[in-house]
């Protein structure tokens, strides 16, 4: 230190001052996501090891289970913690109500054997199962945080990407492998490389008929379908936080169609309104110290990230998919792009059946699907009944409105919005994951096109040779009623 | 896990970027629950029509990719569902490794616990690998390089844990059980 006053090395001096300036201040000003990390590490990184992470919830669904059960059953090993894992079951499972409730077989032989399997690993293992005919069973990522079992600064993980939903309620959310779910089953613990940082500042109000999906597409479409490989996605903004939480949870749910494993939103009072009184929320002092610690969770002024992205949420305009990944996206008033010499892109259109620079307004539409983690919830379900009501959908549309959870379903009806659905011509039945990915038989035929609320538009993803054009519940409703892709807008009074 | 040092193998190449885990098996085969016999349904709806029957001109099902071990394929590969599935697929139809630009988080893990190795390389490795289809490279996991047929060697990243684990064949879960004193500690320590 005493050797800092001679001339010759002054100036490396102030640049050593300024170095450990940077340092002291990344060190004192942390993001949410380091906040929430740093909680949760068992032994942190160093550079032969990754860390340990603690994870608080567990969620497991039929799917991606069997097979880390059976590593556990091979090694004699019980379930760690018990308190901490919840199973349901969404993906495999029927959607028509004699299927559930009626006694009527499920069609697939193997999907039943899949959803018997869980109902014998829970019981076998002690595991707490929200099952078939619970009441409070639902999507994996709409139940999280229904009954307020996902809160702020939790480490949530379950086998299945959309983990990142619950992301929206302040918690560091992601899905994981089935090796990893035995892991967590195993220890409640994961091995976990820490992922940089990346604030999406969204600013700007949306115009009226532009929705939560609409901003999560167009982010998507701007920072490209890997844009988030290897980050934690921070949504920050005044335009992030006047969402609602249903909307907030559009958002952090696709973050995985940008690479991200995670994405999150800080809590503020519009999630502690949310979260407030639910069955496994917190209650009565236990809540007055949760919101206390949840407050102190947001990012700090001055903190950094290892990326930032500007978005202008007021000049967006409603969006939809034209190709074969969720990036490939416009505002419903554009042209679809033209890409000559792209053998990728033309691949992409000739699955799809669509002509380079033609007007994706107008495509005539077969099947109308509103539902899934990312748009199966009540909001969505309402917005899509406020432009079906006194309406009726095109003659020869399918139209499937598949709520996200038995809670959602129940609310819905409190409000008759199903007999909204019912008297348009659409279909309405129990909650699951259901055409989204179209594993318990809910299919798209070969060639038709889907205006579907769902997350990934991918080859084959609703039904072998399915196309699927992802929108919002609002263009997803006003589509089926014109039978053609339409602009929610021109419905709308 | 199997112990890898090197696999060396002529490549297989499929161009297409983004190719998503429904891609390399549909959600239709998950409703399994065993990890085995998935080779079968890798890229289903690539390799078979509609009857069943292979689709001679799809690349796996072409003569020349019979006993190929390294997948060649463009940027993002393996993007969309956390299904384990499609490593499990890929290994079980003979696949030790793929190569890419870039390859999504889940899948490298998925891959990386399964000895299935994510190889990233530079643009224009790839470039040169995409266009030259059935050359034969080296992948060594000690060195992480991947060998080409003019002897260069290309560095790819490797996490040391990972690259301990393939080494040696070591199983991660035997490795988080070790530390249950740690654990045990962590959440006697915590308030919530």
């Amino acid at each position: 230190m005493s050797g800092r006053a001679r001339p010759a090395s002054l100036r490396k001096r102030f640049e050593d001052e300024a170095n450990h300036e940077d340092t002291a201040m990344s060190n004192t000003a942390q993001t949410m996501f380091e906040k929430v990390w740093r909680q949760h590490e068992v032994i942190a990184e160093t550079a032969d090891t990754p860390a340990v992470l603690y994870i608080d919830l567990h969620l497991i669904h039929e799917v991606t289970s069997p097979q880390a059960f059976s590593v556990l059953r091979g090694r004699g090993l019980p379930v760690r913690s018990l308190d901490r894992t919840l199973a349901t079951m969404d993906h495999s499972t029927p959607t028509r109500t004699e299927q559930i409730f009626g006694g009527a077989p499920i069609s697939i032989e193997s999907a039943a054997k899949q959803v018997r399997e869980l109902e014998i690993n829970c019981a076998q293992f002690g595991v707490e199962l929200l099952g078939l005919r619970h009441n409070q069973r639902g999507i994996v990522h709409i139940i999280g945080p229904e009954l307020g079992i996902t809160q702020p600064g939790k480490t949530v993980v379950c086998g299945d990407s959309h983990t990142s939903t619950h992301g929206a309620l302040g918690a560091l959310a992601f899905g994981i492998g089935t090796t990893e779910v035995g892991h967590v089953l195993a220890t409640q613990c994961l091995l976990q490389r820490k992922p940089r940082t990346f604030a999406l500042n969204v600013s700007g109000r949306l115009r009226s008929g532009v929705t939560a999906k609409d901003l999560i597409l167009a982010i998507i479409g701007k920072i490209g379908v890997g844009g988030g490989t290897g980050y934690v996605l921070e949504y920050r903004g005044d335009t992030i936080r006047g969402l609602d939480m249903d909307e907030r949870m559009t958002i952090c749910n696709m973050s995985i169609e940008a690479g991200a494993r995670a994405g999150m939103i800080a809590p503020d009072e519009t999630t502690y309104r949310y979260l407030a009184g639910r069955p496994r929320a917190p209650q009565g002092d236990a809540w007055e110290r949760a919101v206390e610690r949840w407050r102190q969770l947001p990012t700090e002024p001055g903190a950094r990230f290892d990326k930032e992205v500007d978005i202008d949420a007021s000049v967006l305009e409603p969006m939809i998919t034209y190709g074969t990944n969720p990036g490939m996206v416009i505002p419903i008033t554009s042209p679809i792009p033209t890409r000559p010499n792209d053998a990728v892109f033309s691949k992409s259109l000739a699955y799809m059946g669509l002509e380079p620079g033609a007007p994706i307004k107008d495509q005539p539409v077969n099947v109308v699907f509103v539902g899934s983690c990312t748009n199966g919830r009540i909001s969505d379900l309402r917005s899509a009944a406020n432009v079906l009501r006194g309406r009726k959908i095109a003659k020869g549309v399918q139209m499937l409105v598949i709520p996200g959870s038995q809670q959602v379903k129940r609310e819905a009806e409190a409000e008759g919005l199903h007999q909204v659905f019912i008297d348009a011509g659409a279909e309405w039945r129990e909650s699951g994951c259901s055409m989204c990915l179209g594993m318990n038989g809910d299919l798209v035929p070969k060639g038709q096109y889907s205006v579907s609320t769902s997350n990934r538009n991918f080859e084959g993803r609703q039904g072998i040779g399915a196309r699927t054009l992802l929108a919002s519940p609002l263009t997803a409703a006003a589509s089926a009623i014109r039978g053609r892709v339409t602009d929610p807008r021109e419905l709308m009074s | 896990m199997k112990a890898i040092q090197t696999i060396t193998s002529r490549t297989v190449v499929l161009p297409s970027s983004n190719i998503d885990t429904d891609q390399i098996i549909p959600a239709r085969f998950l409703t399994t629950t065993t990890r085995e016999g998935l080779g079968r349904s890798l890229f289903a709806d690539w390799r078979y029509d509609v009857q069943g029957t292979p689709k001679a001109d799809f690349v796996l099902n072409r003569p020349e990719a019979q006993g190929c071990h390294i997948l060649v394929a463009g940027n993002n590969f393996g993007c969309g569902s956390s299904r384990e599935h499609a490593p499990w697929a890929l290994l079980d139809y003979g696949l030790q490794a793929v190569i890419s630009t870039e390859i999504a988080d889940i899948f490298r893990s998925n891959s990386l616990k399964n000895g299935f190795l994510p190889v990233v390389v530079d643009q224009a490795t790839s470039d040169w690998l995409l266009t030259n289809p059935g050359v034969e490279v080296t992948i060594n996991v000690a060195e992480t390089t991947l060998a080409l047929p003019n002897g260069t060697r290309v560095k790819f990243p490797l996490e040391a844990f990972s690259r301990y684990c393939l080494l040696n064949g070591v199983d991660e879960l035997g490795f988080l059980l070790d530390r249950r004193a740690q654990i045990e500690t962590f959440e006697r320590q915590r308030q919530i």
